[in-house]
């Protein structure tokens, strides 16, 4: 008899699931829109009937849109991603390198901006009120306002051209030694650090703020428990479901950072690629990396609401 | 806190200086939004200044840009686009957010269980991965950015009035409504919309920030207002070049976007505590 | 003679209003309390009872803070000393025993930790002996499994257990003084019983001091030594127990003592005999009701009701009592036809009616109003007076413009509320101002039947009382019929002539007016009629001591 966890887990994983279908459907249906024949646009002057005819056969655009999206989700679900319109190249390999660039800059990013918002978000909610906070607050407020290439332009101008410390652009293919590797990464994780800091710093700044309004920490204080104590003891273990939201979501800027980062510093990753093909139009390319993004975007917000049930003491035997 | 309470008596509500500060900078962008253009110095598209990223001067207010073009008059046409385009998607993705999120709340059942999960489904989709995806297929132009725009933001709003109306709908005074024999339009719009309107003008306000962000960020990867016209961010996204030299052509353009955005926020963050959240 | 415990002399507190303003919300209170002696505050909501308690701490909520006066314990002023020390005072010297334990219990810990943090905190013993001290205090407090209880999570036991656990976190730590701030308001009366008696076993044992805050005399007058009467934060009369409860003087006093005075009940008059061969007014036979998905049972995956049937006459009044979680609420709402129900009849003037309201004629909707609890949410904030007591009007009669304006004028005469009233929204109110409003929009619709839903249970003993004879007034004028619900004995008494107990969503007993208290058979309805606090101090001691295993 699985228990009411389980269930709730197995539920959850269920709803992730079905977006994922629902969101597939919805990349997939953006061929649909495009106006006039794909192939005529490809093959553009080269465009004989024959031809059209051709290329229409081998990319069995005579059969239904519902068989079409049946069959590309399937080759997705087995790694087969297609073949791109512009350069007739499988999109797994062109994918495969620049994907792992795209996660080197995440997971180098992330291991400085999760610790240093965590211990913003959780000293500012403390002393909320003070100086500190009001300081903090107001840098959130103006990094979460503006996009963010203005906050890599603002970087570029600070670190590059007045400082002269960092060049401003990036090329991942030439690095050699560390030294290189961190003046490589320096702009593009300072830029993404900024970015997504903000938002979970607020995040858990406001998830620690619930959690201390609660009645049980003004009954810990009734005990004489010691402000460090009330947050660390009574606060947090009750705030780690919001929290892992906060950095979820937060994560989630991540996407949105490094479309804008990768691009302004020129970076060979996943969402350059992207962009690139999105002046190309090569749409088999753009969807294959949407829905990669899209899945990483699910995944992160599934994990993060599954830490929240396994911490609901309530649910707790 | 050293907040200075200004009162205005007849609408009997407070505000502080930072509130007040944030409401005129967005007052003037949406005056110069209208009629800005008809002031610039300059036709937006002459080429007045032989050389390119030029200072600041008498002349030329904030220099020129990489063709030799003012940026200030440029500047004011491009709030237009900006503001315009932000405003008109942010209008469109509210109100149907709004209505059918109250709908949806009201109604319940099916109706709200598919229409919840497959806007949160949506909601779920990265708003530039999205845009890309559609400007990809579409191709890019005003009215498709308005309407891209609008439906890229109509699922959080859906997801924001739906819970505001879903805690209305628990009070006890929409189930007397309900006892009394009340239809759904009537529960819709005079039991929860009048109770639920301050926090959903304030989710408008942040979800304007948002779609300006989203907007300027898809026009400086240049699929978005296409050239020869130009929003802010296709200035930043044009002159771009001129950041080695920190040119005012490239600097200009990103202090307006910043002044609008962060006065939305302030100017939210610090209305009256009635408004913000009646509910 | 020895110097007092506590001494507060004239203690000031100011809050800051939403508006900034500063108001004094405490103005100038002293008063002492001697070792061992235990001291009630009492007062209604807005005396500023669990301000001047929490003081005793040296604490004030966010938006308050003390302005003037010295708190002093054991010699010791608790407002100028530092906030370090006066940590080291809380849960050694003074501790706190909360009004919702279930809130002030952290979900995230075992209860045994929680009991015994106070030891950890201020390094009073080790974790052995404290389990070991915390075990005898379950003992004590009458807790079952006292051994075991500790290991549970809070959301695993009963509100009453929660209560009394909350005790024994605030005597791990030996406190001189223990505040209780209204501890058993929150629980049904039968379980009150049981809190209030391990409350008062372990403190004359302990031989502790105690400050009791509450605004129920009847509770107080069983467990205090001397009883404070505060009114918007100013002592309005100090005495001892018997003293206040025989020969109080001040007026406020009184009226508050007048509250517990059996209430003359009379009869409704029926009305005209022409009538009284017909069917019953309102019939409800066989009700199965419930929350969720509809089982193969045929009944929904969350029954709360099972075969109720009940029925109400005309010009008569019908009373459900019973504790949280009876189902009497739900009952109502399935009369207004807002859950329908999952099997059974609710028939009006003989003619059946549809389970939901939507699907109910205008005239049937019309004959048969439901009032809420809580005003503040019955009240839509966002429309004015005149626009809440006007729809009713528009909708059934057809009603505007200068005849309906003249209607909601004379409805508020009804309900005795100044016609000056109908320009404010229901925030601009007191709270039974907000309840005459709420009643006069079920007036308005000219009904012959009012489900009245604990209508009086969140205002102040005085102000309910008015609000009952209001209802009997118009009753007599208006010819109308009440089905009222309520957890209170005295006040269904003063006004049903048939009373229907109810407990987990089944009909226990039915009751005329003239068997109660006395006359009830079913143990259940005995248990629930002796477990209402009497004023009389030897009450809770006369109580048989296994009264609660009848239920």
């Amino acid at each position: 008899m699985p228990g009411q966890m389980t269930l709730l887990v197995l539920g959850r994983l269920g709803v992730t699931l079905l977006t994922l279908l629902i969101v597939s459907f919805v990349v997939f249906g953006a061929t649909l829109l495009l106006p006039g024949d794909v192939v005529e646009i490809l093959l553009g002057q080269a465009a004989t009937p024959e031809a059209v005819a051709g290329l229409r056969e081998a990319m069995h655009l005579d059969s239904p849109a519902l068989v079409r999206y049946g069959q590309w989700l399937l080759g997705m679900a087995q790694g087969d991603f297609g073949m791109s319109y512009a350069n007739n190249m499988p999109i797994a390999d062109m994918i495969g390198g620049r994907l792992a660039n795209t996660l080197r800059l995440a997971a180098v990013t992330s291991a400085i901006a999760v610790p240093l918002a965590l211990f913003l978000g959780v000293t500012t909610a403390m002393y909320r009120g003070s100086s500190y906070d009001r300081m903090v607050t107001a840098a959130i407020v103006s990094v979460i306002s503006v996009p963010e290439f203005l906050i890599a332009t603002f970087a570029v101008l600070v670190f590059a051209v007045w400082l002269k410390w960092l060049p401003a652009l990036s090329l991942a293919n030439e690095v050699q030694g560390f030294g290189q590797l961190l003046k490589v990464f320096a702009m593009p994780v300072i830029t993404l650090t900024f970015v997504i800091s903000a938002q979970m710093i607020r995040m858990t700044r406001a998830a620690v703020i619930d959690a201390l309004k609660m009645p049980y920490v003004e009954m810990a204080l009734l005990k004489g428990a010691s402000p460090t104590r009330m947050v660390l003891r009574h606060a947090l273990p009750n705030a780690i479901g919001p929290i892992a939201n906060a950095i979820a979501l937060s994560l989630s800027y991540l996407l949105g950072g490094v479309i804008i980062v990768e691009t302004i510093f020129n970076y060979p990753g996943i969402a350059k690629l992207m962009v690139d093909a999105v002046s190309t139009r090569d749409l088999p390319l753009i969807q294959s990396c949407a829905m990669i993004f899209c899945f990483g975007f699910l995944l992160l917000i599934t994990i993060a609401d599954i830490i929240a049930i396994l911490s609901n003491p309530r649910l707790r035997k | 806190m050293s907040q200075t309470p200004v009162s205005s008596p007849r609408f009997g509500m407070r505000m502080n200086a930072t509130g007040i500060i944030s409401g005129l900078i967005i007052l003037c962008w949406a005056v110069i939004a209208v009629i800005g253009p008809t002031f610039a110095p300059h036709a937006p598209g002459d080429i007045v200044d032989f050389d390119f990223f030029g200072p600041m001067s008498e002349q030329l207010w904030l220099g020129s840009d990489y063709l030799g073009r003012d940026i200030f008059s440029r500047i004011l046409l491009g709030t237009r686009y900006t503001v315009g385009i932000s405003f008109g998607a942010v209008c469109i993705a509210c109100f149907s957010g709004v209505v059918l999120g109250m709908t949806a709340a009201v109604t319940g059942g099916y109706f709200d269980t598919i229409l919840s999960r497959v806007l949160d489904a949506l909601n779920s989709i990265p708003s530039k991965l999205f845009g890309l995806v559609m400007v990809a297929a579409i191709g890019s132009s005003i009215p498709v950015l308005v309407i891209l725009l609008a439906v890229i933001y109509t699922p959080g709003s859906y997801r924001f009035a739906r819970a505001l109306a879903v805690n209305c709908n628990t009070m006890d005074y929409v189930a007397v409504a309900r006892a009394r024999g009340e239809k759904t339009l009537y529960l819709i719009f005079q039991e929860i919309l009048p109770n639920i309107t301050g926090p959903v003008l304030a989710d408008l306000g942040l979800r304007f920030v948002f779609i300006v962000l989203l907007l300027s960020g898809l026009s400086f990867l240049g699929l978005g207002v296409q050239p020869p016209n130009a929003d802010w961010g296709s200035l930043v996204k044009e002159n771009i070049g001129g950041l080695a030299f920190a040119a005012p052509a490239v600097i200009a353009p990103c202090l307006a976007i910043a002044s609008l955005t962060i006065s939305v926020n302030l100017l939210i963050d610090n209305l009256p505590v009635k408004i913000r959240d009646r509910s | 003679m020895t110097k007092p415990l506590v001494e507060v002399q004239d203690l000031r507190v100011e809050a800051q209003t939403d508006a900034g303003r500063r108001v004094e919300i405490i103005k100038g209170v002293s008063l002492t309390i001697n070792e061992g002696e235990i001291v009630a505050l009492i007062g209604e909501s807005g005396s500023g009872k669990t301000t001047i308690a929490l003081t005793l701490m040296g604490y004030t909520r966010t938006g308050c803070r003390i302005s003037g006066g010295k708190t002093l314990l054991g010699g010791r002023d608790l407002v100028t000393m530092s906030e370090r020390d006066r940590q080291k005072l809380r849960g050694t010297d003074v501790a706190y025993v909360p009004q919702s334990a279930a809130a002030a219990f952290n979900p995230s810990h075992r209860l045994i930790d929680q009991v015994i943090e106070v030891a950890g905190i201020h390094r009073l013993m080790s974790r052995t002996e404290a389990k070991i001290k915390a075990i005898e205090l379950f003992h004590a407090l009458a807790l079952p499994d006292p051994e075991t209880i500790g290991d549970r999570y809070p959301h695993q036991v009963s509100g009453g257990q929660l209560q009394r656990l909350a005790a024994a976190m605030a005597l791990i730590g030996g406190p001189r003084l223990v505040i209780f701030d209204e501890p058993t308001t929150a629980l049904d009366v039968t379980t009150q019983i049981e809190v209030l008696r391990a409350f008062k076993s372990v403190m004359r044992k302990g031989g502790m001091a105690g400050v009791y805050v509450s605004h129920d005399l009847a509770v107080v007058a069983q467990i205090a030594d001397r009883i404070i009467v505060l009114k918007g934060g100013e002592i309005q009369e100090e005495g001892s127990t018997a003293q206040i409860l025989e020969s109080a003087n001040h007026p406020y006093t009184r009226q508050l003592l007048a509250a517990f005075q059996p209430k003359p009940f009379a009869a409704p008059t029926p009305a005209a005999a022409e009538t009284s061969v017909q069917r019953p007014l309102l019939e409800v036979t066989d009700i199965f009701a419930g929350f969720g998905p509809i089982q193969s049972n045929g009944l929904p995956y969350k029954t709360v009701l099972r075969n109720v049937s009940c029925k109400l006459e005309r010009g008569h009044n019908l009373g459900l009592i019973g504790e949280s979680g009876s189902g009497k609420s739900t009952l109502a709402r399935v009369i207004a036809g807002l859950l329908p129900a999952a099997r059974g009849h609710v028939q009006l003037d003989g003619r059946e009616l549809d389970p939901t309201a939507g699907a109910r004629s205008k005239e049937q909707l019309r004959r048969m109003q439901i009032v809420f609890q809580l005003a503040d949410t019955a009240l839509n904030p966002s429309r004015s007076v005149a626009d809440i007591l006007g729809r009713p009007l528009t909708f059934y009669h057809g009603q505007t413009g200068a005849a309906r304006e003249a209607r909601v004028g004379e409805l508020l005469d009804m309900v005795q509320l100044p016609r000056a009233l109908r320009h404010r929204m229901p925030g601009e109110l007191s709270g039974g101002q907000k309840q005459r409003v709420n009643f006069a929009r079920a007036l308005a619709a000219k009904p012959a039947i009012i489900l009245c839903d604990e209508i009086t249970s969140a205002l102040d003993t005085v102000v309910a009382a008015a609000i009952i004879d209001l209802l009997k007034n118009l009753q007599r004028e208006l010819g109308l019929s009440y089905v009222f619900i309520s957890h209170d004995l005295s006040t269904v008494q003063s006004i049903c002539d048939q009373v229907m107990v109810m407990q987990h969503g089944e009909m226990v007993e039915m009751l005329a007016n003239d068997q109660l208290p006395a006359g009830a058979r079913h143990p259940y309805s005995k248990l629930l009629f002796a477990s209402v606090p009497k004023l009389d101090p030897g009450w809770l001691d006369g109580l048989p001591t296994d009264i609660s295993e009848h239920a």
